[in-house]
């Protein structure tokens, strides 16, 4: 694609000039070779999501490849500043829609941040057992699909089964299985109800072993081996130029992540590895992500064990729901929920930019608020948004059949790109 | 982060550099904000840059309307070593909103740029590619900024479409 000019208000007649500059046809290259100008998506299975990929090929060696993206942009940034804070939260929950734990946790962070509002020990663990948990659940439907798109369509329906039990397991703290809006300013929606914990218990005990299992089906399959060993490599420096994080980075080798370098809601109370790869490739992010998986459940362990006894929200009637049982007695309390079902509650004016550490990499929610019950700016930095960047470097002179597998192990999330 | 007063020391080392980069100081909920002249973005991110800040953690715009300037860009750096995070921040006027592009500095600032250009019509000079990244490429405003209706987007049926966007004489 040819660049474009740099005023923002094109023509139409300049949109089908620049529309008709692009090469479908192929351009010779040498004596014996000529370049492809190839369409990939937005409507393909697998560029995980509406991803358009224009691709120049030599042969079947990727040349450069321009990802399109936008397909799915509805705005919510822009719906974000129309809704009371508390409002926000179930439109932020859909950027990243494998993560809605993760963008309710960002932006309740930051709101917290501004309100200076302490969250009590207990919500604070049940935020880590649901953010690994989820954690857990956005690796295997990466693991799932990603094998999918390598061939292995069994694997697609063994984590896919797994997932399910972290979804019942969603079902039953907040009602959803999915988008569980269960992260409130302050807190989390409700207590833990009686029967998750053996549930849970069950199920972190069983995780393991499947994921061995996942290992087994994968890590002694040639061609899976093949498909991911030493291809599309990225180091260090590249990377971090790219700004990339997450599991991305960590397969370069850096150990960096937020909950250990940053830690936020008591994520240095757990006694957690980092797992690193050595050369990044997409077998270093394949065991990255793998290895994720035993982590998180060694601190949803540890959180269940420690789980302190206390609130499960903050008392900060200005900010949290009165419990039910007060509106019958208490007019104070009936006009605190009068107030915060109307209104909303107001937040001092200030910005705050809040980083945590999600399954794909640094997700930061930035508000700024002037004061009033609604937030006058939420942005997101999406990792898959920023991440995608460095799938150009990655696949250029590679086969097209790396691309995929690439494109595979980068685990972009186009709900979260496009937000 | 670096507390009130490494910030200022930090300011006061900028403005030794360049006595007209940096316009002010914020520090809020433990979180350090430099105001910077929009015309030395560039340098002040190169010498945090050499200072140590060399990740570019995220980069976006935000409308303060009715304020003037209007609009401001934020680019949040880190310091992965020490875990320091400083924010940058530029504001500059809805008529010409110019900076200078840091892609040549952190390539990782490509997407994040065009996305700014996109919501809020802040051109990057010296960017590579600035085109529109999110909305269509044949979009008329800038939908982040504060005046612009929320909603108001024509659904698309048979009877509208040619009114539409992508659709030309």
């Amino acid at each position: 694609m040819t660049s474009g000019s740099t005023t923002g208000s094109l023509s139409p007649q300049d949109y089908r000039k620049r529309e008709e500059s692009i090469t479908i046809s192929s351009e010779p290259v040498g004596e014996t070779h000529e370049l492809l100008t190839l369409n990939i998506g937005p409507h393909h299975p697998a560029t995980h999501g509406v991803l358009r990929l224009i691709t120049t090929l030599e042969g079947e060696i990727v040349r450069d490849v321009q990802p399109i993206i936008g397909y799915v942009h509805t705005g919510i940034e822009k719906t974000a500043e129309d809704k009371a804070y508390w409002k926000v939260i179930p439109v932020v929950e859909r950027m990243d829609y494998l993560g809605y734990y993760f963008n309710s946790m960002a932006f309740c962070g930051a709101v917290e941040t501004l309100l200076a509002l302490e969250v009590p020990p207990r919500a604070q663990y049940l935020r880590v057992i649901h953010l690994e948990l989820n954690r857990i659940m956005s690796h295997l439907v990466w693991l799932g699909t990603s094998a999918l798109d390598l061939g292995a369509i069994s694997m697609f329906w063994y984590c896919f089964r797994e997932r399910e039990k972290i979804l019942d397991l969603f079902e039953m703290s907040s009602g959803q299985r999915m988008h569980t809006r269960y992260f409130q300013v302050g807190g989390v929606m409700e207590d833990i109800p009686r029967g998750f914990e053996p549930k849970l218990r069950a199920f972190i005990k069983d995780m393991p072993t499947r994921a061995d299992q996942y290992a087994d089906l994968l890590e002694k399959n040639e061609i899976v081996l093949q498909r991911l060993r030493g291809t599309c490599p990225l180091d260090q420096e590249t990377l971090l130029k790219l700004s990339v994080t997450g599991p991305l980075l960590r397969a370069a080798g850096h150990p960096w992540d937020l909950r250990k370098a940053a830690p936020y809601s008591s994520y240095d109370h757990f006694s957690f590895r980092i797992p690193v790869g050595t050369v990044g490739d997409n077998y270093d992010r394949y065991r990255v992500r793998h290895a994720e998986i035993y982590e998180s459940v060694k601190i949803i362990e540890q959180a269940l064990d420690g789980l302190p006894e206390g609130p499960h929200i903050t008392d900060d009637r200005k900010v949290a729901l009165p419990p039910r049982h007060e509106l019958a007695t208490s007019m104070e309390a009936l006009i605190h929920h009068f107030k915060l079902v109307t209104e909303g509650f107001r937040v001092p004016p200030g910005e705050v930019y809040y980083p945590i550490e999600g399954p794909r990499g640094e997700l930061g929610c930035f508000v700024r608020s002037d004061g009033s019950a609604k937030p006058a700016r939420v942005h997101m930095r999406d990792p898959s948004f920023v991440n995608l960047q460095a799938a150009a470097p990655m696949v250029k002179d590679s086969y097209i059949a790396d691309l995929i597998a690439t494109l595979a192990m980068m685990d972009p999330v186009l709900g979260g790109i496009d937000r | 982060m670096p507390d009130a007063t490494g910030l200022e020391l930090t300011a006061q080392e900028l403005r030794d550099a360049d006595a007209e980069s940096i316009l002010g100081t914020v520090f809020h909920r433990g979180q350090a904000t430099l105001l910077v002249n929009p015309s030395s973005v560039h340098g002040v991110l190169e010498r945090l840059q050499s200072k140590g800040y060399s990740f570019l953690a995220s980069l976006h715009g935000c409308d303060y309307y009715p304020e003037e300037p209007r609009l401001g860009v934020l680019y949040e750096l880190l310091d992965m070593d020490s875990v320091d995070r400083i924010t940058v921040k530029a504001r500059v006027h809805t008529d010409a909103p110019r900076l200078a592009s840091v892609v040549d500095m952190f390539p990782g600032a490509d997407f994040p740029e065009r996305e700014v250009f996109d919501m809020f019509g802040v051109v990057f000079d010296g960017h590579p590619d600035m085109r529109r990244i999110l909305m269509p490429e044949d979009y008329e405003g800038h939908p982040q900024r504060r005046d612009f209706p929320i909603g108001g987007e024509p659904v698309l049926f048979t009877y509208n479409e040619e009114r539409s966007y992508g659709k030309w004489q």
